[in-house]
């Protein structure tokens, strides 16, 4: 067994999180979620609460790089794990490209499942740019190689993140436009309306 | 939510011995299943042990040719792998039918294998419900069961096993590998899943405290060409009410070899082992391939809200033989 593990039978324990390069250090109750730690303890309130059942994607961080529902995922079993959430993706004042993109496309209406879109969309492209196949990939086989990142491919591999303002034509504009794709599958899709005070 | 000691197991046989025989106790995978059905109040361990940490997250060629896919191997890396993709690609596209790519980047395949049905009277805990509280009733059956199952159910239990992963592995003849206290064993799949009779909360042939370490896929060069296929309510993202994955293998116009299986209709994987009978030696045309599924789907005992499941099957079966076949004509 792992020496410094927890051994004791105690229902909460000390846990070291490393987000978005930064130790934090803090007991919590083992029932405690990531989310719950980083929104009620660690003032880390850009991850969302939506449906705190692995549902609605508001809360997608990312772990090891990976996206990740934070409603699931228990604090204590986060440790070891590095994990960045929105507030982590930027470098410095630059944004990140999916930001810069979501902001220039006006990918988002109310803002609230945008954090969430922002970190599953950065998790799908390194997916992607590492050759993963979708449901929406025709023919999986390695030999057939990677799909296009086409609106199609953007919808599916997305499909975690739910928008209730329906944001949907945008988000998906912004995810080609971040993974630099141009997204010449659009034909044929409604022309995105009124898109609110977003911009 | 009841509270709960943590433990983080480095080795299988710590891991097994962590738990002990402790009823109360549960292996944490990716906690996709298993904190959900916590914070709802129908799983109230009083320990987890954390298996993540595992080293059982290789996939790896076995000596006869086959693969071997670790417990804690994710949904996500399973579905992502060449050999997975090339050699079996329905379960490949099982994979990828399932759950989001957040959730498959949690899971893993030992807690895929091991959860639980999304009946709603199941994970609500102010009903009765048989499978979570033995003998207190099946409300599913005079009420909502639209997405029920209409084979191999009884009068105590009506419900689905939801996984789209294990239905593939059922159609590949997959064996699942466990630990327990008293050592390794293992258990084809096909086995895997008990008959529900009068005893639906107990659902698997795991025995009490074992570690699933891996699952073994034979070799199987129907595989190649084969397909999953789901459908639902929605087009993405949610769980199905009916799929097939299905291999098949013609030469001259004369069905070789075929496996399917069936998801969403019954507590297990389906394996269609009476369509597979017919449509083997068969000509490769849509009437065999209706009469397979008929001849699986004479077993069927649909409830008033579920008939649908029948014709979907039949349709599904018939709609992607025609296209395997037309593949391997090209
Ligand atoms: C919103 C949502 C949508 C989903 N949609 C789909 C879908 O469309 N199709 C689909 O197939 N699935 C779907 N899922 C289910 C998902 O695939 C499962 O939750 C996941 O595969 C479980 O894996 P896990 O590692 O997270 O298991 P956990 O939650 O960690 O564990 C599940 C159970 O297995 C036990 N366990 C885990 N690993 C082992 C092991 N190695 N040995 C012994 N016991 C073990 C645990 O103790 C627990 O009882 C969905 C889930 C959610 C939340
Ligand atoms: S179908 Fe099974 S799981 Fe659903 S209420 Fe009946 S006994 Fe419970
Ligand atoms: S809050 Fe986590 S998925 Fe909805
Ligand atoms: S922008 Fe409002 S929920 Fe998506």
């Amino acid at each position: 067994m792992r020496k410094k593990q927890l051994m004791t039978s105690s229902t909460s324990s000390v846990i070291t999180l490393k987000i978005n390069g930064e130790k934090h250090t803090l007991p919590v109750d083992h029932r405690t979620t990531l989310l719950d730690a980083l929104r009620e303890r660690l003032d880390l309130t850009g991850t969302k609460k939506g449906c705190d059942q692995g549902q609605c994607g508001a809360c997608t961080v990312l772990l090891d790089g990976r996206r990740a529902v934070a409603c699931l995922q228990l604090a204590v079993a986060a440790e070891n794990r590095e994990i960045t959430t929105i507030e982590g993706v930027a470098d410095g004042d630059r944004l990140h490209p999916v930001q810069q993109a979501f902001l220039d496309l006006d990918g988002f209406q109310c803002g609230y499942c945008t954090p969430g879109q922002i970190c599953s969309a950065i998790g799908v492209i390194e997916e992607h740019a590492a050759g993963w196949p979708s449901a929406a990939t025709s023919d999986v086989r390695p030999e057939a190689g990677p799909p296009p990142l086409s609106a199609e491919e953007i919808r599916e591999r997305m499909s975690g993140n739910l928008c209730r303002c329906g944001a949907y034509v945008s988000i998906v504009e912004a995810v080609a436009r971040a993974a630099g794709v141009q997204a010449d599958e659009r034909r044929g899709e409604d022309v995105p309306a009124g898109k609110g005070a977003a911009a | 939510m009841r509270e709960f000691d943590y433990q983080r197991a480095s080795d299988v046989a710590g891991a097994v011995a962590l738990l002990g025989a402790d009823p109360d106790t549960r292996f944490l995978g990716g906690g996709t299943n298993l904190v959900d059905l916590m914070k709802s109040g129908v799983e109230r361990p009083a320990r987890l042990v954390d298996i993540r940490e595992l080293p059982l997250d290789e996939i790896e060629p076995t000596p006869d040719g086959g693969l071997r896919i670790g417990a804690t191997v994710t949904n996500g890396d399973l579905a992502a792998h060449p050999e997975i993709r090339r050699r079996y690609p329905a379960l490949a596209q099982a994979v990828l039918a399932g759950a989001s790519g957040q959730l498959r980047n949690m899971a893993t395949v030992g807690g895929n294998l091991l959860q639980r049905t999304r009946c709603g009277y199941f994970t609500d805990v102010t009903k009765p419900c048989n499978k979570r509280v033995p003998g207190s009733g099946c409300p599913a059956i005079e009420g909502e069961h639209h997405n029920h199952a209409i084979l191999g159910a009884s009068g105590h239990c009506v419900a689905v096993h939801p996984s789209d992963m294990a239905v593939a592995l059922a159609a590949f003849d997959a064996v699942v590998h466990f630990h327990a206290a008293d050592g390794p064993g293992q258990s084809p799949l096909a086995d895997f899943y008990l008959p529900v009779g009068d005893t639906p909360h107990r659902e698997t042939a795991l025995p009490p405290g074992a570690l699933i370490t891996h699952v073994t896929l034979p070799p199987a060069p129907v595989a190649a060409r084969s397909r999953y296929r789901k459908v639902r309510e929605r087009a993405s993202y949610a769980f199905a009410i009916g799929s097939l994955a299905a291999a098949l293998d013609v030469r001259d116009g004369v069905v070789q070899d075929a496996r399917l299986a069936f998801g969403a209709v019954a507590s297990r994987p389906w394996r269609a082992g009476a369509a597979e009978r017919v449509l083997i030696g068969a000509p490769a045309d849509a009437g065999t391939y209706a009469a397979a599924a008929d001849a699986e789907l004479a077993a069927a005992r649909p409830l008033p809200h579920n008939g649908y499941k029948v014709e979907l099957i039949r349709n599904l079966v018939v709609a992607v033989l025609s296209e395997l076949a037309e593949e391997a004509a090209r």
